[in-house]
């Protein structure tokens, strides 16, 4: 997957994460989960702008780090982020067939990640650690306890509903 | 220089007066588990009908405390009211007034909302009384789910920072290590290290700056101990962590906590915020000399990160890549400086043993394993749920006594221990003692603590392609014989669960394995060939059903998988043709069904359609 690149970045508001990290290097994994949080991914241009700006970093070593966490996210993310927890526990209880049905109410094939409309995208956790809830399922940050392929599918279909009547 | 210490006791005396001005208390689990169930609407409506309430006991009030993990997390959410002797479960929203008016009100129990014991059907009132509970030894534990987790004065009450007033009144740093080493104390966060060594190793170096760090990165699937602990009792973790500072001569630390715990890492920023606050750390911590301060470091989701190296490496700011040892982290560590690394649970156990003995503690479980370890009980368990227990307890009373046997009263297979670095245990090792030596000897280990139970239902095979995918996805690449290796043994694995594998293939399993153990240069690859060996020892024949007869023992691996329709109880209903997503059902009306078999994508659906069981799988 190629890293984005993005116009009009509020460079301004970089330099604040920044600074509200003294520029050190040591703290360049909580810059880059603070430029996330911010811009919802880590767009290439801001990679290259904090591997400049701080001493003793370059914009190679940012990108070493981005890409090694697999917390970052070179491409935008959905509006709507599905975590499926694909731990142990949750494996056993099946939490494959919740990450088919997702993916097909989703229309998502393999290697794709992101909806067309921006509006959902969709990845694997290792563990969330409520295994005793195994399987769930996490929707920007709500967790979905003892999810079925049938209940997901409900979940997605409430979402995609709410979100016509809001426009 | 002279200095005072604060009386800790005149402290105690002073919260536990303001606990017992809370009247009736009503603790209200909000772990994550439970908060996932709705605990926090729960809570609002007790605090909302619960307000002007004057309890049965004569108490002044009620009060809602929120609490840490109970650990009975499949029950959730749960309510405990020590007062009344009673433990609710399942609660929900609309069942609070309930409570509140028949029990709180008027001292009738609800009984709809207890416990039921698989085993008699009966009503159980009390904690102590549920079979989850009352096989445990809870120290580690003993305050999650009883104290409010975001609350200084209740961990005050509950003796909280004795220990380390303790220390800090016997002002001698050697005798901790002493009492450290004495008790027999090993990592709990998996390779079992003799704390006190590392603790000696580490306190060689005093005079300079030195670091303690905290590993709370507990990234093995199916694991939570230390998520309950940060959660449920953050300030037994902060006193474990002031006491190595002060026994080794640091005065910094840091705990390494996973992104994917926010909750954790939130009740731990209160907690640290408070204690420093209140002098509890920081500078001159109860009017001694001594200063700790403890940073939050959050992870950014890489499992390697648990190995200590790497978890350096990772605070440092950088890839999350182990590094050579020697020099160990005890000589050249943390920002090249002498650092001790322990886990969370080895952390939280330092404050009980200071204030009980070392011969309290050495008291309980086996010759060389000492101390209670607490296990993340998951899978097809009846209770899953987060358990405390001696060393040596016996796999048999953890699966079918704490944890209620197997669901759906299906067959016990076996369980996975470690994570995907430890090794599967049958039913051979149903009643064998559990401690580190014994567990090694049988090709697992009890890593983190993680206690995946799996029934006959679950192909063994597939669970070692899963671990092999794990941690193949999480090899760093630094060395090749883990970078290749586990590449490999992933190739050969999924090759066998579609039905390609060759009888030859064992036999380069076996040699992978012992390539990629020998030659990786942290624990994550010296440990990944774990799954794959041990399940190779006991379920050779899984593995040749799968090679030989192209056949899926348990049914699961779907390329395997043959759905067939059986005539005779075939009724003609047409269910299943319209259930078929893929239209490979053919047949008509009263007729027998058949399903073609070029078109059928085994997903299963016609199987959960069938009124009349005619569907077969395999």
């Amino acid at each position: 997957m190629s890293p984005q690149t993005q116009v009009g970045i509020d460079y301004a508001k970089v330099d604040e994460i920044l600074s509200s990290f003294d520029y050190k290097k040591s703290n360049l994994i909580a810059i880059l989960q603070k430029v996330q949080e911010e811009f919802r991914y880590l767009p290439l241009d801001i990679m290259t702008y904090i591997g400049t700006k701080i001493e003793g970093l370059s914009p190679a070593t940012v990108y070493g780090v981005a890409t090694f966490y697999a917390q970052f996210s070179l491409q935008p993310k959905g509006k709507y982020e599905i975590k499926v927890c694909d731990g142990t526990a949750c494996h056993v209880r099946g939490s494959m067939p919740v990450l088919n049905a997702i993916k097909q109410s989703l229309n998502l094939s393999d290697g794709k990640f992101t909806t067309e409309d921006g509006l959902f995208s969709l990845e694997t956790v290792s563990c969330l650690g409520a295994c005793g809830l195994a399987p769930v399922v996490v929707v920007n940050g709500k967790v979905y306890p003892q999810m079925t392929a049938d209940a997901i599918k409900i979940v997605i279909e409430t979402i995609m509903n709410e979100e016509k009547e809001g426009k | 220089m002279t200095t005072t210490l604060i009386d800790i006791k005149k402290e105690q005396e002073k919260v536990k007066e303001q606990i017992k001005a809370q009247g009736l208390r009503v603790l209200v689990c909000a772990g994550t588990g439970c908060v996932a169930n709705g605990s926090l609407k729960v809570i609002e409506k007790f605090k909302e009908l619960g307000a002007n309430v004057r309890p049965m006991t004569h108490q002044d009030k009620v009060t809602i405390v929120p609490t840490g993990c109970h650990g009975f997390c499949e029950q959730g959410v749960l309510v405990v009211i020590p007062d009344l002797d009673i433990t609710y479960v399942r609660v929900k929203p609309e069942d609070v007034e309930e409570i509140v008016e028949s029990h709180i009100k008027e001292g009738k129990p609800v009984e709809r909302l207890l416990y039921v014991d698989p085993k008699t059907n009966e009503h159980v009132f009390k904690n102590e009384d549920i079979n989850f509970y009352a096989k445990q030894t809870r120290t580690t534990l003993a305050n999650c789910g009883e104290i409010n987790a975001e609350s200084l004065d209740e961990a005050l009450a509950t003796g909280a920072y004795e220990a380390l007033h303790k220390v800090l009144e016997q002002g001698n740093p050697d005798a901790v290590i002493e009492e450290i080493t004495k008790s027999g104390l090993r990592g709990r966060g998996g390779g079992g290290f003799p704390t006190g060594l590392k603790w000696k190793f580490t306190a060689a170096n005093r005079g300079g700056k030195s670091y303690v760090v905290c590993n709370g990165d507990e990234g093995d699937p199916g694991a939570f101990m230390d998520r309950s602990v940060m959660e449920g009792d953050p300030h037994k973790l902060l006193e474990g962590m002031a006491i190595a500072g002060y026994a080794i001569g640091a005065d910094e630390a840091y705990i390494y906590v996973r992104a994917e715990y926010p909750l954790a890492i939130h009740r731990l920023r209160v907690a640290i915020a408070e204690a420093e606050k209140r002098g509890y750390l920081g500078k001159n911590i109860m009017g001694s000399d001594f200063n700790f301060e403890i940073h939050i470091k959050e992870g950014a989701g890489a499992f390697v990160c648990g190995e200590e190296t790497a978890l350096i490496a990772s605070i440092e700011g950088e890839r999350g890549m182990p590094r050579p040892k020697p020099p160990f982290p005890a000589n050249k560590g943390l920002f090249g400086r002498p650092t001790l690394i322990n886990n969370v649970e080895t952390l939280a156990n330092v404050s009980t043993i200071i204030l009980k003995g070392a011969d309290w503690f050495s008291s309980m479980g086996t010759e060389k394993s000492k101390g209670t370890k607490t296990f993340a009980l998951t899978g097809e368990v009846n209770n899953t749920g987060l358990i405390e227990v001696p060393m040596g307890t016996t796999l048999r009373e953890i699966v079918f006594d704490i944890g209620g046997g197997i669901r759906g009263g299906k067959k016990f297979k076996a369980v996975q221990i470690g994570g995907p670095s430890g090794g599967c245990l049958t039913e051979e090792h149903l009643d064998l003692p559990m401690d580190y030596d014994n567990l090694i000897a049988a090709g697992a280990m009890v890593g983190s603590g993680g206690l995946v139970v799996m029934n006959e239902d679950t192909c063994i095979v597939e669970v070692a392609r899963f671990f092999m995918n794990f941690t193949q996805n999480e090899s760093c690449g630094k060395c090749v014989p883990c970078r290749e290796g586990t590449k490999n043994m992933l190739k050969i694995l999924e090759r066998i669960v579609k039905g390609k594998g060759e009888m030859k293939d064992i036999e380069t399993l076996e040699e992978l394995a012992t390539a990629v153990k020998d030659g990786s240069l942290c624990g994550l690859g010296k440990t990944a060939p774990n799954p794959v060996l041990s399940t190779l020892k006991y379920f050779k024949d899984e593995y040749i059903a799968h090679i030989k007869d192209k056949r899926c023992p348990a049914g699961v691996c779907e390329a395997m998988k043959v759905i067939t329709i059986d005539a005779e109880l075939c009724k003609g209903c047409t269910k299943c043709a319209r259930t078929c997503p893929v239209g490979a059902i053919e047949g008509t009306v009263r007729n027998p069904h058949h399903i073609d078999q070029s078109k059928c994508i085994k997903c299963g659906a016609c199987f959960n359609a069938c009124p009349f069981k005619a569907i077969k799988q395999n």
